[in-house]
């Protein structure tokens, strides 16, 4: 018997493990001299809490039939995810080096097949929340009490598939999903508002028969209070998390950069987003 | 619309028949909702399988297994994407869902989910599908004329086209036992008995010859068996003498055993298939047959390369040649 990486009072905190899982996705930046650099900064404190604070796995077994599920639907954000699997001990820190290289277990976008932790094939985006709602059902029939996170984009939202998916969990009252929305208001061709206004998402998942929250998705506090109070949500209902983000969260000049949906990084500016990681480094 | 809009004198006027009504010609043997029923019986002893359905239930024949297992059989509501991820995301759980709906939908409309969610991640999901090529008067929409083609080029992924409810009975059972994607044309309904007299069994990735001859091999798929060999029938008056090769798996192909047939010297190879002449069974034994240097002549009965007609399906498969009557005057012609 395993267990999960160390939680309590002499654990590194939540904000920690955010700022090395931060660290991990620039290394694995570096090392490309490319990569969604800026979502992985944005989602890394959701992760973090994800991670280690509100799902149950064992990071040495990484399909354990009692694990929660986490589900990429934006694989994209593969350099996040791996960043996070490497901190809870899933993937070794050492194949930091091979991220996007050819044989690696981390191509550039997430899939199934390649890397331990990872449960579905992204890329094409609008898949996760189907796929969470099958998973959902599966587990009710087999009396499992573990729970399908699934972390999707604002972007996503444009997908029809996203809404389908949405009414049937709902329908389903699949209450072992919690739904994860990065709201960086970001796609590939502008603003995620101006390019399909979703907006108000929270009253209108809610009209769905959801349980929502929103939140500021950076604020660590409030992401870790808002995984616990989507677990302790008694009704028999899926539950989501809006979480807005700030893209390139940690590294200023990032955070000030023109917003892109692909960032441009120099190559010297690697070291220089190092560095302001560590400067900003919780106590 | 390139039709006349009266029939030819002496020929009675057809309407379009509804979407449930069975292919089998008036007096035909049949059996009822052979899916439904061999999805039942497997399910008694498999736990692992659940049904699921797009709201074609009951134009799937999946109304048989939601009443035996109610509990076991999700409605997924007219959403195909949702219907292939979420049979996606069961399989991951260790069920074994078939997932139904029309071929169109499946293999048009939700090509994505079926391509990323069920095939390259390689669950075990069986997408079963009624309304395969051309067995809808309603036009393109219900006309699945391009699924063959569509399925076959996705890795991983078996691809069958049974002929009657007799191979659909077998056909549950062994991909439910098959690890890994399938995808099934399914006849629903009322569905034509034909190769039970011929003492046939369904193998996965066996092509079977049902009937031998000396003249023409007839290599089919799918309903266009059961033409072929009524054509076959038809021949014989005419002195001909014509083969059968059956051939239900279309992906992986039994190279083999297609191969063996074919090089019986001399004989015209004629492949029939429900199914657009692109990417489907013609084109595929017509590689086979070419990259082995086997050289028959060929000919090759399939749907034109265009959008159909609506209308009665008795006319339009006599305009797009592959009725009974038409596969055996387009044989003679060529011989």
């Amino acid at each position: 018997m395993t267990t999960a990486p160390p939680r309590g009072a002499n654990a590194p905190s939540i904000a920690e493990r955010a700022y090395r899982i931060r660290r991990h996705a620039v290394r694995m930046g570096e090392v490309q001299g490319q990569g969604y650099i800026a979502q992985a900064l944005d989602i890394a404190d959701v992760l973090a809490t994800a991670y280690f604070h509100a799902m149950t796995y064992r990071p040495d077994d990484p399909s354990w039939e009692g694990r929660d599920r986490f589900l990429l639907s934006n694989g994209h954000y593969a350099i996040a995810l791996y960043a996070a699997l490497i901190e809870a001990g899933i993937i070794p820190e050492s194949e930091i080096e091979t991220y996007g290289f050819d044989d690696s277990r981390l191509p550039m976008s997430g899939m199934a097949q390649y890397t331990p932790g990872m449960e579905m094939s992204g890329g094409s985006l609008g898949l996760g929340l189907s796929i969470a709602v099958g998973m959902a059902l599966g587990l009710k029939r087999k009396n499992s009490t573990a729970r399908v996170y699934v972390l999707f984009s604002d972007g996503e939202l444009d997908e029809g598939s996203k809404w389908e998916a949405m009414m049937s969990a709902a329908h389903y009252k699949l209450d072992n999903i919690v739904a994860i929305v990065d709201v960086n208001n970001q796609q590939a061709d502008g603003p995620s508002s101006q390019v399909m206004a979703f907006e108000p998402l929270a009253d209108k998942v809610r009209a769905f028969g959801w349980h929502v929250q929103r939140i500021d998705g950076n604020d660590v506090d409030a992401v870790v209070a808002a995984f616990d109070a989507a677990k302790a949500d008694p009704q028999p209902r899926p539950k989501m998390i809006v979480a807005d983000t700030l893209m390139g969260k940690g590294v200023p000049f990032l955070e000030a950069r023109e917003k892109n949906h692909f960032i441009r990084v120099d190559p010297h500016e690697w070291a220089l987003a190092l560095q302001a990681l560590d400067a900003g480094r919780p106590a | 619309m390139t039709s006349t809009p009266t029939p030819p004198p002496g020929k009675p006027r057809l309407t379009t028949s509804a979407m449930i009504a069975s292919i089998a010609a008036e007096g035909q043997k049949t059996r009822s909702a052979p899916f439904g029923h061999a999805l039942v019986e497997a399910a008694r002893t498999r736990p692992d399988i659940v049904g699921m359905t797009a709201d074609l239930g009951k134009y799937t024949d999946l109304h048989i297994f939601r009443d035996a297992f109610p509990d076991r059989t999700y409605q997924v509501g007219m959403a195909e994407q949702l219907l292939f991820g979420a049979a996606s995301g069961l399989a991951a759980e260790g069920f074994t869902p078939f997932a139904t709906t029309y071929a169109v939908f499946a293999s048009r409309r939700a090509y994505d989910f079926i391509h990323q969610t069920i095939a390259e991640e390689n669950r075990n999901v069986k997408i079963a599908c009624a309304l395969p090529g051309l067995t809808s008067g309603y036009g393109p929409s219900h006309q699945a004329a391009e699924d063959l083609a569509l399925m076959r080029a996705i890795p991983n992924m078996t691809v069958i086209d049974p002929c009657d409810a007799h191979e659909i009975e077998q056909v549950v059972p062994a991909i439910a036992d098959h690890k890994g994607p399938v995808y099934m044309r399914l006849l629903r309904g009322q569905v034509p008995l034909v190769l039970d007299e011929y003492g046939y069994t369904f193998e996965l990735g066996k092509a079977k010859t049902i009937r031998d001859g000396r003249d023409v091999l007839i290599v089919s798929s799918g309903l266009m068996t059961m033409r072929a060999l009524e054509a076959a029938k038809l021949l014989a008056g005419d002195r001909v003498d014509a083969a059968v090769l059956h051939v239900p798996t279309i992906k992986p192909l039994d190279t083999r055993t297609i191969l063996a047939e074919a090089a019986k010297g001399g004989r015209l190879v004629v492949v029939a298939e429900n199914h657009t002449v692109v990417g489907g069974l013609g084109e595929a034994v017509a590689s086979v047959l070419l990259q082995a240097g086997v050289h028959p002549r060929f000919r090759h009965i399939g749907l034109p390369d265009e959008f159909l007609h609506a209308g009665a399906l008795p006319t339009l498969h006599d305009r797009y040649g592959i009725s009974a009557a038409a596969v055996t005057s387009r044989i003679k012609a060529w011989l």
